[in-house]
């Protein structure tokens, strides 16, 4: 453990990043308010992922950690989008 | 003899922490007590799940109504499912071996995260007090069967909300056992010993983790939004409100289908073991077990839907489904064949150990091959909601954790209690257990076949002679379980002491006193260029 590089990260980033939450979540309030039919979750889960990232790759450090971490999240997210995209296969064609 | 005795002594049985006896037991964030508070904890709550399965049997002696009225039979069936799922076969072999055994097997003192290891097993304590609760006190036994489906979970008049926060919380103790072996598997191996080197316990072990670690919460969330119907109307799920039931299905299964794989992936990784011990030889396959591992741990996440072939689903969703389903059959198909091939021209010592791993692989295998059946969306609509898929089921779940777990029992017994059990009784009870296994659920596929639905306290008169047969085996079965624990326990407080490694086992924890003193190893192992879990002459 100890012949690992630390990363410290400034504050002036964390604050950014907060912000940039803050944003976004008033975002995906404000989106709700356009008529976007069967788009709205799509629209939804657009910014909740993009908030997912900013919080996985800051405030969890998987930025600054080895490649393999990043990769092994990413799979995670494939998963995830394959259980998405399988649901789907119901709700699009059901009769 | 004597110096087995001392090994006893100095154990992490004798050896008080802070605290002694009880509460010795329940403060302690040792990796191997934690193992045994979830091997008691589990017992006891499969004994309750076994006589509440033996009522369910004894209803169906004969038809019309013999010890309960309907009402009581759909609690009986909820009840029963709700403690064998998710108090005993879920944590089962994960919580209990994995927990005693991870550490030892690669070299390190205890899991990354001791005290939320002891965490998680007060979560499980708390969602079995809930969940009990639910079933003795307020307005009803829960009578919806294991699966909480909507609408019936939110229309119910009996105690949901106890048993469905109980579950939760019994959720956040997977979760939390789950991210533990992960940190544990990556961060604290022993110096030398790669992956390619770690024994196929820990390997499905972590498996088994990530499953815990990603498909538990779905469940968590989807309770919580069963909850919420229930107290508020939110209309996720009720049809009335413009919600879909079918939602629920989906989401209840994205994790209950590979909570399956919780169950049987460890239940493998301890057959992986114990077949090379008895053959007396290298494993056969070794990369191509970890490759199926893994296989089954991702696709068994995409095949949820095959629970849900009648429920209203999209038929181009049912094809994909069906053959996702088949498609988690040939990792498992490599799995039996290593096994088989392992056990080839190996000088295989007939031991109870062996006795319940062979007889996993046969049980395992017919579960397997039912599955295929039930995999199959035509013969599906046939055998649906009857005997069969209860048959199948059991023959899975229950053959598959239960067999393995009574395996690992047997051949760990020694390194856990430092005492050698009587062979000639536990062989005796591997005997009445299996013959009564297969009398209790081999007319079931027969019934179903025939039409019997399942969940039913009642039925025609030509179904009679199966159900006889069933009822019988299940007293069999509880009379070899009877005796299995008699020997065990007397084992435990009495059986004559051990060496180190009474089966000539070749992974890290037979390396260690039995039973292993607390810190596991005086010095942290270094494994060898030439070392291997499996390296048999």
């Amino acid at each position: 453990m100890s012949d690992e590089k630390q990363h410290i990260v400034p504050y002036s980033t964390f604050v950014v990043v907060l912000v940039a939450l803050l944003a976004l979540t008033f975002a995906s309030i404000g989106i709700t308010s356009i008529e976007l039919g069967g788009l709205t979750v799509a629209a939804a889960l657009i910014f909740a992922i993009a908030k997912t990232y900013l919080v996985l790759a800051y405030f969890m450090h998987i930025k600054y950690d080895k490649p393999y971490i990043g990769i092994m999240v990413g799979l995670i997210f494939l998963l995830f989008l394959a259980v998405v995209i399988i649901t789907f296969l119901d709700y699009f064609y059901r009769v | 003899m004597q110096e087995s005795q001392s090994a006893i002594q100095a154990s992490y049985l004798r050896t008080p922490g802070r605290f002694k006896g009880f509460l010795g037991w329940v403060t302690s964030t040792d990796h191997k007590r934690i193992g045994l508070l979830y091997l008691y904890s589990i017992a006891t709550m499969f004994f309750v799940g076994m006589l509440l399965g033996l009522a369910m049997k004894l209803e169906l002696v004969a038809p019309g109504k013999t010890l309960m009225e309907a009402r009581d039979y759909n609690a009986t069936f909820t009840v029963h499912g709700v403690i064998m799922i998710f108090m005993v076969v879920i944590p089962g072999l994960p919580a209990v071996f994995g927990n005693f055994l991870l550490p030892l097997m690669i070299g390190a003192r205890d899991v990354a995260f001791p005290r939320i290891n002891l965490l998680s097993w007060y979560f499980y304590v708390a969602g079995v007090v809930l969940i009990l609760i639910a079933l003795l006190f307020g307005p009803g036994t829960p009578d919806t069967g294991w699966t909480f489906y909507a609408p019936y979970s939110f229309k119910t008049g009996t105690n949901m909300l106890p048993a469905i926060f109980g579950a939760f919380i019994l959720g956040f103790s997977s979760i939390l056992t789950g991210l533990n072996f992960i940190v544990t598997i990556h961060r604290m191996r022993a110096p030398g010993m790669g992956w390619m080197k770690l024994p196929m316990f820990a390997w499905t072990l972590y498996g088994t983790a990530w499953i815990q670690l990603l498909a538990t919460p779905v469940v968590g969330i989807t309770l919580v939004l069963v909850a919420l119907e229930r107290l508020f109307g939110i209309g996720v799920f009720d049809p009335a409100l413009g919600g879909d039931p079918i939602l629920y299905q989906h989401l209840f299964w994205i994790y209950s289908h590979p909570a399956v794989y919780i169950m049987i992936l460890p239940a493998m990784g301890a057959v992986s073991e114990i077949i090379p011990t008895f053959a007396q030889k290298q494993l056969f396959g070794y990369k191509a077990l970890i490759l199926s591992t893994m296989a089954i741990a991702f696709v068994g996440y995409l095949v949820w839907g095959h629970h849900m072939f009648t429920a209203g689903m999209s038929g181009t969703a049912q094809y994909a489904f069906s053959l996702l389903t088949f498609l988690v059959a040939i990792p498992s198909a490599i799995k039996v064949f290593n096994w088989i091939s392992t056990m080839y021209k190996g000088s295989i010592n007939m031991q109870t150990p062996f006795y319940w791993a062979a007889s996993f692989i046969f049980v395992f295998m017919i579960g397997g091959f039912s599955g295929l059946v039930l995999g199959s969306l035509a013969t599906n609509i046939h055998v649906h909601d009857t005997g069969f898929v209860v048959a199948h089921f059991h023959y899975i779940v229950f053959g598959g954790v239960g067999y393995s777990f009574m395996a690992a029992i047997h051949y760990w017994f020694p390194k856990i209690y430092g005492r050698m059990y009587d062979s000639h009784w536990a062989n005796i009870g591997w005997i009445l257990f299996f013959v009564g296994f297969v009398s209790l659920y081999t007319p079931m596929f027969w019934l179903g076949m025939k039409g019997m639905p399942r969940r039913y306290y009642d039925y025609l008169p030509e179904f009679h002679g199966a159900n006889i047969l069933s009822t019988f085996g299940s007293w069999i079965l509880a009379m070899g379980f009877i005796v299995i624990v008699f020997n065990l326990i007397r084992a435990a407080r009495s059986g004559p002491p051990v060496g180190p490694n009474p089966w000539n086992g070749k992974t890290m924890e037979w390396m260690v006193p039995s039973p292993p003193p607390v810190e596991n190893f005086e010095e942290i192992p270094v494994v060898g260029e030439n070392d291997g879990p499996y390296n048999y002459e």
